[in-house]
């Protein structure tokens, strides 16, 4: 068959788009393309997430670059005929930031990719993750085919080491260092764990990397098996994620057949293989002792280290865990070598990082950059910002038990010791902005909540002291804070740091010691006005409608759902606060041009005029112009 | 499937890489068929088949093929832009099979226009 294909349309198919409906895009693309004659010059690939989630359902079309995002069905038939078939951009599809008159037609114009580097997700939303031939296209398995041609283990292991690798799993331990430290053991078999598991609420920065690019997983475990000297490797999947799964193991079954995987590969004489082991634990098992645990068929649980498990790990043999977004950076190492790596990032972090970007920010999405970029850009220039004018209030970065970062420090550029100065962490990827509507406490007590039900409870410090955490964090939100309890917050979250076995319990503490940090006056002020200022603490607030606004338009009464106002058409609503319970529902509907309901907290609260009887709008506007 | 050798990866590392050269976006090269209903009547279509079966059997993987709106000259259809990397783009009139052979042949593949075709060179028409 001829050959005709000009354009190829990269429908993104990750979490997000598949959740907006791709599938159904897809379908309608290919009915459409196929009435217009167009399937053989226009052809479709289903690919990993492209990043730019809240743009979603989105696809890129190549040749040309074009990107269009929230697409919908019936926006196919148009779209086809009027690009593919007529060559004319449909410019309503195309990204549209908030306060700009043109769209950016083309992906690389657009603020949130120009910021980029893709080092991990080379290949995302450029090749089929289903299809080895488009990775190996793309330079897939070339390190591989060097590593075995030309490489000792020990070469390997030095280059690893030489090029500044450190785990992107969270502890950011020299990967180098980890293998060498495997190989060094006498005993055998020797096992190699790929982990993906990511238990942090909302990342999906490892799922992606195993949707969109399999291979660079396999290739990157298959080298780790030969610089440690292991043949035998699994990778620890949650079960929640069944297309990383799905993709995962047509991978591996494609590698098998070419002889990428298994006995001799590629004519030499180093065997490999890797099974896939499905786990659906707690929080806990991403932790490599817990891991190990579970692949054993044991209740998933950490121990103490040492030993570590690259001296005494699965079975009691020297096993390397690496995160999944740790390995897929290996074979670009290996190809383009540790100098080229080592030249991106700052002193002690080298490379790039993913993060998945979310909260109170224009452009969510999944993005990796080169570690040394600021926060600030981060947040202004590929987040775009804060939406609805608002006030930046923080960013949280390294999972449920990161930490706060505060306006003051968005120049802080992000490698693993600033982050840690600044009282977070890496973690793995996590990052949430914060807005000036957000409360610090309950941010807090939000996290210490999740921590405190992953605490596998086995050592008293993490268990009981997450608990002590919550019980005063809870107190302190309803309005019940006493003296003392900051100091008190303080020092039990440091004890449960120092005490703690594990590094669930060693960084729970993070979101309370980094926000009584950075945002004690707002502790203070919860305990000592009975006041939250950023209006989020149900005790502490009230819904209060202003009678110089209020038009009697019945609108909150009848959306309230506790029937706690009163008032009649063109007289003025009244709240009754005993029987409000602060859903929040009165405001929403409120229209904005009257805006005759506001939140109020503390002192705020005793100085507003209560109505006492029911008074119509117009005898209130004439009481009041006079006096 | 047989199991590779490095020699064989090698190889099929080269071949695939043709199957995904439109993602890679290194051209040097963008023919431009326009397709406004004036050329699809004229015969865009039938053009767009001509010039992608020329560069099939060459099995090119450095020249673009892309669509766009009508040129203005309904009278002047089917007419194709060619844009060489380095030179001016070129508009050719009244298209058909043969004349597109010729134009791939002499200006695509050596990079000499073919006078007797073009309607413009550049954005300015050719008298
Ligand atoms: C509570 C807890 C949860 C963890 N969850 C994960 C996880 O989901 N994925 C991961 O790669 N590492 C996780 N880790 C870190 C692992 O213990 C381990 O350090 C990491 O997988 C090593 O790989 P790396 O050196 O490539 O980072 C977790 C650690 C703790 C303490
Ligand atoms: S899922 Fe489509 S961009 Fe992330």
């Amino acid at each position: 068959m001829a050959e005709k294909r000009r354009i190829e349309l990269m429908v993104c198919t990750g979490t997000g788009c598949f959740a907006g409906g791709a599938f159904q895009i897809i379908e309608e693309l290919n009915k459409e393309l196929e009435s217009f004659g167009l399937k053989d010059e226009v052809s479709l690939v289903a690919t990993g997430c492209n990043g730019f989630c809240g743009q979603g359902p989105l696809m890129v079309v190549l040749p040309d670059n074009i990107f269009y995002g929230w697409l919908e069905k019936k926006d196919v038939h148009y779209l086809v005929e009027e690009h593919f078939l007529k060559g004319r951009p449909v410019k309503r599809l195309m990204f549209m930031p908030p306060d700009e008159k043109e769209p950016f037609p083309l992906l690389s114009d657009i603020p949130f990719f120009k910021k980029q580097l893709l080092v991990v997700l080379r290949n995302k939303g450029i090749i089929d993750p289903e299809k080895i031939e488009d990775y190996i296209a793309r330079d897939g398995y070339l390190a591989i085919e060097k590593v075995v041609a030309s490489m000792s283990p020990k070469d390997v292991r030095e280059e690893i080491l030489k090029s500044g690798l450190r785990g992107r799993g969270g502890a950011g331990f020299l990967t180098g260092k980890k293998w060498e430290i495997a190989s060094q053991q006498i005993k055998t078999p020797k096992y190699f764990i790929a982990n993906c598991d990511e238990g942090d609420p909302g990342a999906y920065m490892d799922r992606s990397v195993l949707e969109s690019d399999p291979h660079s997983v396999i290739e990157g475990m298959c080298i780790a098996g030969y610089a440690i000297g292991s043949n035998e490797g699994f990778i620890y999947v949650r079960t929640e994620y069944p297309l990383a799964i799905k993709r995962m193991r047509i991978a591996i079954k494609q590698a098998e057949e070419y002889g990428l995987l298994g006995r001799n590969i590629l004519g030499s004489d180093f065997d490999f293989t890797i099974e896939i082991r499905e786990g659906s634990g707690a929080f806990v098992c991403g932790e490599e002792t817990s891991l190990i645990h579970s692949i054993e068929g044991d209740i998933p649980e950490p121990r103490q280290r040492p030993p570590f498990p690259a001296q005494t790990g699965l079975w009691g043999c020297p096993t390397v865990i690496n995160n999944v977004e740790t390995l897929a950076n290996v074979p670009v190492i290996i190809t383009r070598g540790a100098e080229w790596f080592s030249k991106i990032g700052t002193e002690t972090s080298k490379g790039t990082k993913i993060f998945s970007l979310v909260g109170k920010i224009n452009n969510t999405g999944l993005i990796e950059v080169p570690m040394g970029i600021t926060l600030k850009e981060v947040v202004y220039e590929i987040g775009g910002g804060i939406p609805k004018g608002k006030k930046f209030k923080a960013v949280q970065t390294g999972g449920p038990s990161g930490g706060c970062i505060p306006s003051s420090m968005l120049d802080s550029p992000i490698d693993y010791e600033s982050l840690q100065k600044a009282g977070s962490m890496m973690g793995s990827g996590g990052m949430i902005v914060m807005d000036e509507d957000t409360c610090v406490v309950d941010v807090s007590k939000f996290f210490i909540q999740f921590t405190n039900e992953e605490s596998c409870g086995k050592c008293t410090s993490c268990r009981d002291g997450s608990e002590a955490l919550l019980e005063v964090l809870t107190r302190i939100s309803a309005g019940e804070g006493r003296e003392g309890d900051i100091d008190f917050l303080t020092e039990l979250g440091e004890s449960i740091k120092d005490a703690s076995m594990c590094g669930l319990g060693q960084t729970l503490p993070n979101p309370v010691l980094s926000t009584l940090r950075y945002f004690k006056d707002e502790y203070e002020a919860h305990i000592k006005e009975k006041k939250c200022p950023a209006l989020v603490c149900r005790n502490l607030i009230q819904y209060y409608i202003d009678p110089n606004k209020c038009v009697g338009c019945l609108l909150c009464i009848k959306s309230c759902p506790t029937e706690a106002i009163t008032g009649e058409s063109k007289f003025i609503h009244i709240i009754n606060q005993e029987n409000c319970h602060k859903c929040g529902q009165c405001l929403e509907v409120c229209p904005p041009k009257i805006s005759a309901i506001i939140k109020v907290t503390g002192s705020d609260m005793e100085n507003l005029v209560q109505l006492s009887e029911i008074i119509s709008c117009k005898e209130w506007k004439k009481n009041h112009e006079y006096s | 499937m047989p199991k590779l050798t490095i020699d064989e990866l090698q190889k099929m590392r080269e071949t695939t890489r043709k199957g995904i050269y439109l993602r890679e976006g290194n051209f040097r090269g963008k023919v431009i068929v326009h397709m406004g209903t004036c050329g699809i009547a004229a015969g865009a279509r039938e053009i767009m088949n001509a010039f992608l079966d020329e560069s099939d059997q060459r099995k090119l993987t450095d020249v673009m093929f892309t669509t766009s709106g009508c040129a203005g000259l309904c009278s002047e259809e089917p007419i194709a832009t060619i844009e060489m990397k380095g030179s001016p783009p070129v508009k050719y009139r009244k298209l058909t099979s043969e004349k597109v052979k010729k134009i791939f042949n002499e200006h695509i593949m050596a990079g000499n226009v073919v006078k007797e075709f073009v309607l413009g060179i550049g954005s300015e028409r050719v008298g």
